[in-house]
């Protein structure tokens, strides 16, 4: 076959424009996420020092001071939120993969992908009206239980779809070897989905780390260090909006460190993330 | 669980690999039909191991001892009927093998003999499959037990890849929370059983898929073999091997049938014909024929058999 020698010259240069247009496109949007980290990078680096870490906020006017308190809250958060957020989680996505072809299995995925759009501040109001009245008082454990509510339906579907990528020949091998279902699916498919299901959880984590709204009316703030779960609670997210919005240049500098430090938090959970699933894919 | 049963066919592996240049023993050298359709010398002798039961090529379908009997064996997905009414005896200690053209059921057939079938959703049975007389579809039997009397291999090696060589022959073991009271000695007779020992005996830490297909496969049947099954089904076990690989599992087979009952389902004739004492040719989930390997290849009864097997159609 031959087109003629106009016909190839026009593709390859239909070609080089597409892929001229894809590099311009990959440029733009990278710009903001690289503007982001030099813009919070510069900004963020001079308030950073070991007091930060642990020191509690001094009050306006006295220089120094730091967001230890806000840093361990945070911390606190997203632990009570992994404790309460991923054992459900992982559940009910293995419970999609295994028995999701039933009306109530659709039912259920449906709900967690209308869950994971619903905006994060109407879950805290959802859990201020649940825990906060009820308990009448702001506290961590509030706050944990907003963030285990936006992590549930990421861990749930990142579990399910995982443990569908698990190929079906090794259930049937473990059957096959006369291993009861609940134990193939606990011991074969979930041990092999494992490091998959790891990365998935660790990125929700990393993904409510930086939520603030949830937090506003469940955790609220605390300028002092808390003991338990029972008080209200610091956390960086809520401490840069407080700071941000705050006449205080002092303070500005505070929330700018805070993002930042709240930015590297998020970006390492990413990048160790990352390295397990690569690590495990060099030791195949 | 007691592996004893193991222990003369994993001497004969040894042996064998010993003695790998020198032609094999007579009492150890394969016996079955294929051999004379190939041109091959004729069947030596019995050796005293067999001498005790009828020579089974002289052994006709209607005098077969079963281990397993399927009994107007219906098996379908959703609506469609796959399996329509077989009725087939399994001879112990021997190796059954199972030829059609693609989609003619044979698998099906093979997963319905220890309850694999149902596995699939929208997967249905009828009709009985006995195992030593006991309906296996029974209402009180538990299909997770069948499978652990009626090993399977399948098609594509599978073994579970964050499994050592190791973890993946003690597999169905552990799976099944056996207490191991020497899993080492474990390893190394169901390996021996299927040749693999000296292979993978230096790596029995790296991982299961690190070995090449054909190893992987005889992995495979190593744990399957570690469970020690009555029956064991093979689904095409050689469909993804080379020639080589693919002759190392024939070798097994016959070594095999001394301790196993083997069903074998394959698209390939000339290895029905060399592993099998006796053939079924399934067409359009039916059984079209049944009879000793030799005389479905040499003089079928049927037109439709005769056809497949000189590759007129299928």
């Amino acid at each position: 076959m031959n087109l003629g020698a106009a016909t190839y010259v026009r593709r390859n240069l239909i070609d080089r424009v597409i892929r001229a247009l894809c590099v311009v496109g990959t440029v733009v949007a990278l710009i903001p996420l690289f503007s982001v980290l030099y813009y919070v990078l510069v900004r963020g680096i001079g308030g950073i020092n070991l007091d930060f870490f642990t020191e509690l906020p001094k009050p306006v006017g006295e220089t120094g001071g730091g967001m230890g308190n806000a840093l361990l809250g945070t911390l606190k958060l997203v632990g009570l939120a992994g404790l309460f957020g991923i054992p459900p989680g992982v559940l009910a996505g293995i419970y999609l993969a295994e028995f999701g072809g039933s009306r109530f299995g659709r039912t259920v995925r449906f709900a967690a992908d209308v869950m994971s759009g619903v905006p994060s501040i109407t879950v805290g109001i959802f859990v201020y009206s649940l825990v906060v009245v009820t308990t009448k008082q702001f506290s961590a454990l509030a706050g944990g239980v907003a963030l285990a509510i936006l992590m549930l339906p990421m861990v749930t579907r990142t579990t399910e779809e995982l443990l569908k990528l698990v190929p079906e020949s090794l259930r049937e091998a473990a059957l096959g070897l006369g291993v009861p279902k609940w134990r193939a699916t606990l011991r074969v498919m979930l041990r092999t989905a494992l490091p998959g299901i790891a990365v998935g959880v660790m990125l929700s984590v990393a993904r409510v780390a930086g939520e603030t709204a949830p937090l506003l009316f469940t955790a609220f703030n605390n300028r002092f260090w808390s003991s338990g779960v029972m008080e209200q609670e610091a956390s960086l997210p809520v401490n840069i909006y407080t700071y941000a919005v705050s006449p205080y240049e002092a303070w500005h500098r505070q929330a700018w460190a805070a993002a930042l430090v709240l930015l590297a938090t998020v970006l390492i959970l990413n990048i160790t993330a990352r390295f397990l699933v690569r690590s495990r894919v060099g030791a195949r | 669980m007691n592996l004893e049963p193991l222990t003369s066919v994993a001497k004969k592996a040894a042996q064998k690999k010993a003695d790998n240049t020198e032609p094999m023993p007579p009492e150890t050298r394969p016996v079955h039909d294929g051999a004379k359709l190939e041109g091959m010398e004729p069947a030596a002798a019995p050796g005293p191991e067999i001498a005790s039961r009828p020579r089974w090529d002289e052994v006709s379908v209607s005098q077969i001892t079963p281990k397993m009997r399927a009994e107007g064996l219906h098996a379908s997905f959703g609506s469609s009927e796959v399996i329509k009414g077989i009725s087939l005896p399994i001879a112990e200690k021997l190796v059954t093998a199972i030829i059609g053209p693609s989609g003619c059921g044979k698998s099906t057939f093979l997963r319905c003999l220890n309850r694999m079938h149902e596995v699939v959703s929208g997967a249905t049975t009828k009709g009985k499959v006995l195992l030593d007389s006991q309906d296996i579809y029974d209402r009180d039997v538990d299909p997770v037990r069948v499978r652990g009397r009626v090993g399977m291999v399948f098609q594509k090696p599978n073994p579970f890849p964050t499994m050592s060589i190791r973890d993946n022959v003690l597999a169905g073991l552990r799976l099944n929370g056996v207490k191991l009271k020497d899993p080492d000695g474990q390893v190394e007779k169901a390996l021996r059983a299927v040749a693999l020992w000296d292979e993978v005996k230096d790596r029995l830490a790296k991982a299961g898929t690190s070995l090449s297909g054909g190893q992987q496969q005889r992995l495979c049947i190593a744990r399957a073999l570690a469970l020690e099954p009555e029956v064991l089904l093979m689904d095409e076990p050689c469909s993804a091997l080379d020639p080589i690989a693919t002759a190392r599992v024939e070798e097994l087979i016959h070594e095999l049938r001394e301790t196993y009952t083997i069903v074998i389902v394959t698209h390939n004739m000339q290895q029905a014909a060399r592993v099998a004492n006796f053939t079924a040719f399934f067409y359009l989930g039916q059984l079209v024929e049944y009879n000793r390997t030799q005389v479905i290849f040499t003089r079928p009864k049927e037109q439709r058999t005769e056809d497949y097997i000189t590759g007129r159609f299928g």
